[in-house]
């Protein structure tokens, strides 16, 4: 029976109640405790994501646990499948990452019993992880909805955690988008009831048919998500918001977060709508990704401050994502390229993004500012850090080896393969105008030129910021078995499980 | 009977005219008192639809705290000083305002109605179930037995909201109590009327909670209801809003999903595996459950209409 | 016409209605209550669905209902963050805006606070 709880399906309810566990201790010890604790939880966590991906690689079936002893319909099934995995695993390295790069910045002074933003970034960040974990193994769309306001209510303080009147802006701005597309995604729900009286994925995609009900409830749900995930033309609460977020916020921000609404958006239409006809639905949203990749790429390069232009690469690098829609719908031949690509893309932003914003926050600490114009020299007395940023500016462009290159590599095949050339030719020209963005960075900065250091960047966050550079760049030479692993538990045909 | 469609449509017209007027109102107070009225009205509509669980949480949450957070927002940025900016917003963005929300309220309309018949239904799940957990009321199963773990974490949303909230303070404010509600110096009048409210209110917000095993109510409805006693003694000024970094406070924040949690991991051992519970001692373990949760509750939601901690709030 | 097909019609009047509020005003705080006036409306799509439920001598469907409990709870606490935010903006900027000229300058340079 589909709801049914498989051996080692516990690990899913273990992996969130871990960093939900976190977020209590944290609370009510407070102080410096809410560091220790969140550090605590960071290697439990990465083991339990190991585990469960062990788990679904070992079986080769998704882990399933229906929470309560209850079952679908009336009960909530956690269902872990080859991509839950794979982002449990990546979100628990960037989320390591994050939080030992934060503790130069948000440790509680000594002398003061609690301080407010330690506390907050601490418990924020385990919130975060919590939603996270849940969006990605939660197999009920009401059970979702909760995950996405616990995400939404967890990013927002952070990006006004320092207090200036513009992140307060951005805040607010980004909680009213978030509000609307929670409300547009809630609304879909009550629709999707109404029709088939569950909201569990598994059972839903075998009830599914074309109804008007289901149609307005899918068009509803896809508006919220994307303006979650800030796809074009919903995208203008995002730059502001990462760019002024603490370095280490922006990384899990743009890195993972925006990342969650999209996960859903797959699961939405690979997962509980496969069965409906609707190809029109791929070109849609293949065509506002290629207009999120050129936009915000010439946007990128407009940019003055290091952080903006980075904020609107993700912007661009979203759109990219979005091509998975029409390269990885129904059970063509190159379904299966596209599905890979999309995933990889996912993958490889998250990381190469992640590496990026950290380097950049070691960057505006050290010489006090973030002007890209003033970057003159810079590398030679920041080798690290510029090396990161080489590093993810390779995997931004698509170029080989790193996992963007992969990734983009797959979609133009499957561009190709099913004469869908449009996106091959937004593909090419998108990498050329992140080439464009990556040069504007780092060829100053290779120049001569000398440029004043307020203070060394310290050496252990420089290495962190590179090892998640390096995940990227060692994404491309995933093994075969990597994209076979994706593909468990994915619906090819019509119902299928 | 003829009158009961008078009265709904009655109700459906003055819940109509009442939501116009909150958005087509001039000053934001007026707006707000908008607000509340028509959550009172909503209130009634849930009764029509034979939700009165729904109907007290709407009246509770929905319409009572809900104003009293957006009235004392208002009343703090007219105190302030500070402006709303924004220029007025033209005509022609008005009528496409206009076209689009008309096409989405036709839109949905038109959806409702032509829903799938005969309609999908868990009711013959519950109903099956609830002999399980020995409770009478299958909205109590629903929130926390079946689908418990989405209950356990809404708890922790607001935990997340009250520390949102939190976070938006002044450095040097942080550790103080929140600025308090209301005018500094209370006539006598409200002084009378919470003295002689609030222990009633207590006392009834008490055995709705209890009630709510086999009846409508529950840990939500009494909890607001308690809470709603905690804000007017506040604003009486009979009561002052703690340290935000009292042990006490943080402790009974928690309490709730720190209970739900440890309940939750417990089903391993006494029952069918995470948040189940043992066959036949079900009911006390709920009830067990609720009462924590109907502390937090009490407390977190006049913390969230409190604020942030404040550097005026004398301590 | 049921009163429950009523009441949904009514949903779907006032998620209209908020989504127009939502449009036009420019204060935040007004369009947070436009925001909870949408939400309202949902909730009453739950309530229709719940009410087409009745079974199994419930009259009623229950688990909608829960959701909808949820989603009031969930809704308020939104709402009071919204509000932390907009008081502290307006404390420390004197006014509201959510107008991106506002905050940004053509040429930012960056260098406040970006010791990041």
């Amino acid at each position: 029976m589909m709801g049914a709880t498989t051996p080692g399906g516990f690990l899913l309810v273990l992996a969130i109640l871990l960093p939900v566990g976190g977020v209590l201790l944290s609370f009510v010890l407070g102080g410096r405790f809410a560091e220790r604790v969140a550090l605590a939880v960071t290697p439990l966590g990465l083991a339990l994501a190991l585990a469960i991906a062990a788990g679904v690689a070992h079986s080769g079936q998704p882990l399933v646990y229906a929470v309560g002893g209850h079952p679908p319909p009336l009960g909530i099934a956690l269902r872990a499948d080859g991509i839950s995995a794979v982002m449990l695993v990546a979100a628990a390295l960037i989320f390591a990452a994050s939080g030992f790069y934060a503790r130069a910045k948000f440790s509680t002074p000594p002398g003061v019993a609690e301080s407010r933003a330690p506390l907050t970034f601490w418990i924020m960040l385990q919130a975060i992880w919590a939603a996270l974990t849940i969006v990605f193994v939660s197999g009920d769309l009401f059970n979702l909805y909760v995950a996405l306001e616990l995400l939404t209510f967890a990013a927002v303080p952070l990006v006004c955690i320092d207090g200036r009147p513009e992140t307060l802006a951005a805040a607010l701005r980004y909680l009213l988008f978030a509000l609307f597309g929670s409300i547009c995604y809630l609304l879909g729900a009550a629709l999707f009831f109404g029709a088939y009286g569950t909201l569990d994925i598994a059972l839903l995609a075998q009830r599914v048919h074309p109804l008007p009900a289901v149609w307005a409830a899918a068009a509803l749900m896809t508006a919220g998500l994307l303006a979650k995930t800030a796809l074009f033309p919903l995208h203008l609460w995002l730059p502001p918001a990462h760019a002024n977020a603490p370095a280490a916020a922006s990384a899990v921000l743009s890195g993972l977060v925006v990342k969650g609404s999209f996960f859903l958006l797959l699961r939405l239409w690979f997962y509980v709508l496969p069965g409906l006809p609707a190809p029109a639905v791929g070109a849609v949203l293949g065509t506002l990704g290629s207009a999120a990749i050129l936009f915000g790429s010439v946007l990128a390069l407009r940019q003055a401050r290091l952080k903006l232009l980075i904020a609107y690469s993700t912007i661009a690098q979203i759109g990219y994502l979005f091509l998975i829609f029409p390269l990885a719908s129904g059970a063509h031949s190159w379904s299966a390229d596209g599905w890979s690509g999309g995933v990889m893309q996912i993958l490889a932003h998250a990381f190469a993004k992640a590496a990026m914003f950290l380097a950049a926050g070691l960057l505006a600490e050290s010489l006090g500012h973030d002007q890209i114009a003033k970057l003159t020299g810079a590398a030679r007395k920041m080798p690290l850090t510029f090396l990161t940023l080489g590093l993810g500016g390779l995997s931004l462009m698509g170029l080989p080896p790193s996992g963007g290159f992969a990734a983009k590599w797959l979609m133009l095949r499957a561009s190709v393969a099913s004469g869908q050339w449009l996106w091959a030719l937004v593909i090419l020209a998108g990498g050329l105008l992140a080439a464009g963005y990556v040069y504007r960075i780092l060829a100053p900065a290779l120049g001569d030129g000398a440029v004043a250091l307020k203070a060394p960047p310290q050496r252990g966050r420089e290495a962190v910021a590179l090892s998640l550079a390096l995940v990227a760049v060692a994404l491309g030479f995933a093994p075969n078995s990597f994209f076979d692993f994706i593909e468990i538990g994915r619906p090819i045909v019509m119902g299928t499980p | 009977m003829n009158l009961l469609p008078i009265i709904d449509v009655g109700l459906a017209l003055l819940v109509l005219g009442i939501a116009t007027w909150t958005i087509a109102a001039r000053e934001v107070f007026g707006a707000v008192v908008g607000y509340v009225v028509y959550g009172l009205l909503l209130s009634l509509v849930w009764v029509r639809l034979y939700a009165p669980d729904v109907a007290l949480t709407e009246a509770a949450v929905g319409g009572g705290v809900t104003g009293v957070l957006l009235l004392t927002a208002g009343a703090r940025l007219r105190s302030g000083g500070g402006k709303e900016a924004g220029e007025a917003t033209g005509l022609p963005l008005r009528v496409v305002a206009a076209v689009l929300s008309l096409l989405v309220a036709l839109g949905l309309a038109a959806v409702v109605l032509f829903l799938p018949e005969p309609p999908a239904t868990l009711a013959p799940e519950a109903r099956a179930g609830l002999a399980a957990t020995g409770l009478g009321n299958p909205i109590t199963a629903v929130l926390i037995s079946y689908r418990s773990f989405d209950t356990m974490l809404e708890k922790i949303v607001l935990v997340l909201a009250l520390t949102g909230v939190w976070s938006v303070a002044a450095d040097g404010a942080w550790g103080r109590a929140p600025a308090p509600i209301g005018r500094m110096a209370p006539d006598g009048a409200l002084t009378l009327l919470t003295q002689t409210l609030a222990p009633l209110g207590i006392v009834v917000g008490l055995h709705i909670f209890w009630v709510g095993a086999d009846a409508p109510g529950g840990a939500f409805q009494g909890g607001a209801l308690l809470a709603a006693m905690w804000m007017i003694v506040m604003m009486a000024r009979l009561a002052e809003a703690p340290r935000i970094d009292a042990r006490w406070l943080r402790l009974a924040l928690i309490a709730g999903p720190a209970v739900f949690f440890l309940a939750g991991l417990a089903g391993v051992a006494w029952g069918d595996g995470f948040f189940s519970y043992p066959p036949g001692f079900a009911k006390p373990i709920i009830l067990f459950i609720e009462a924590f949760m109907l502390l937090t509750i009490a407390v977190t939601l006049p913390m969230l209409v409190a604020g942030p901690p404040s550097k005026g709030a004398g301590r | 016409m049921t009163p429950a097909v009523l009441a949904g019609l009514v949903g779907a009047a006032v998620v209209g209605l908020g989504l127009y509020g939502l449009i036009v005003d420019p204060q935040p705080l007004r369009k947070l209550l436009a925001f909870n006036l949408i939400g309202s409306g949902v909730f009453l799509v739950f309530g229709i669905v719940a009410r087409r439920g009745a079974a199994a001598g419930f009259e009623f469907d229950p688990v909608p209902q829960a959701m909808v409990i949820t989603g009031i709870v969930v809704a308020f606490a939104a709402s009071a963050l919204a509000v932390a935010l907009i008081l502290r903006l307006s404390e420390t900027s004197g006014g509201v805006s959510l107008d991106p000229a506002v905050w940004t300058k053509p040429d930012d340079k960056g260098e406040k606070g970006d010791g990041q």
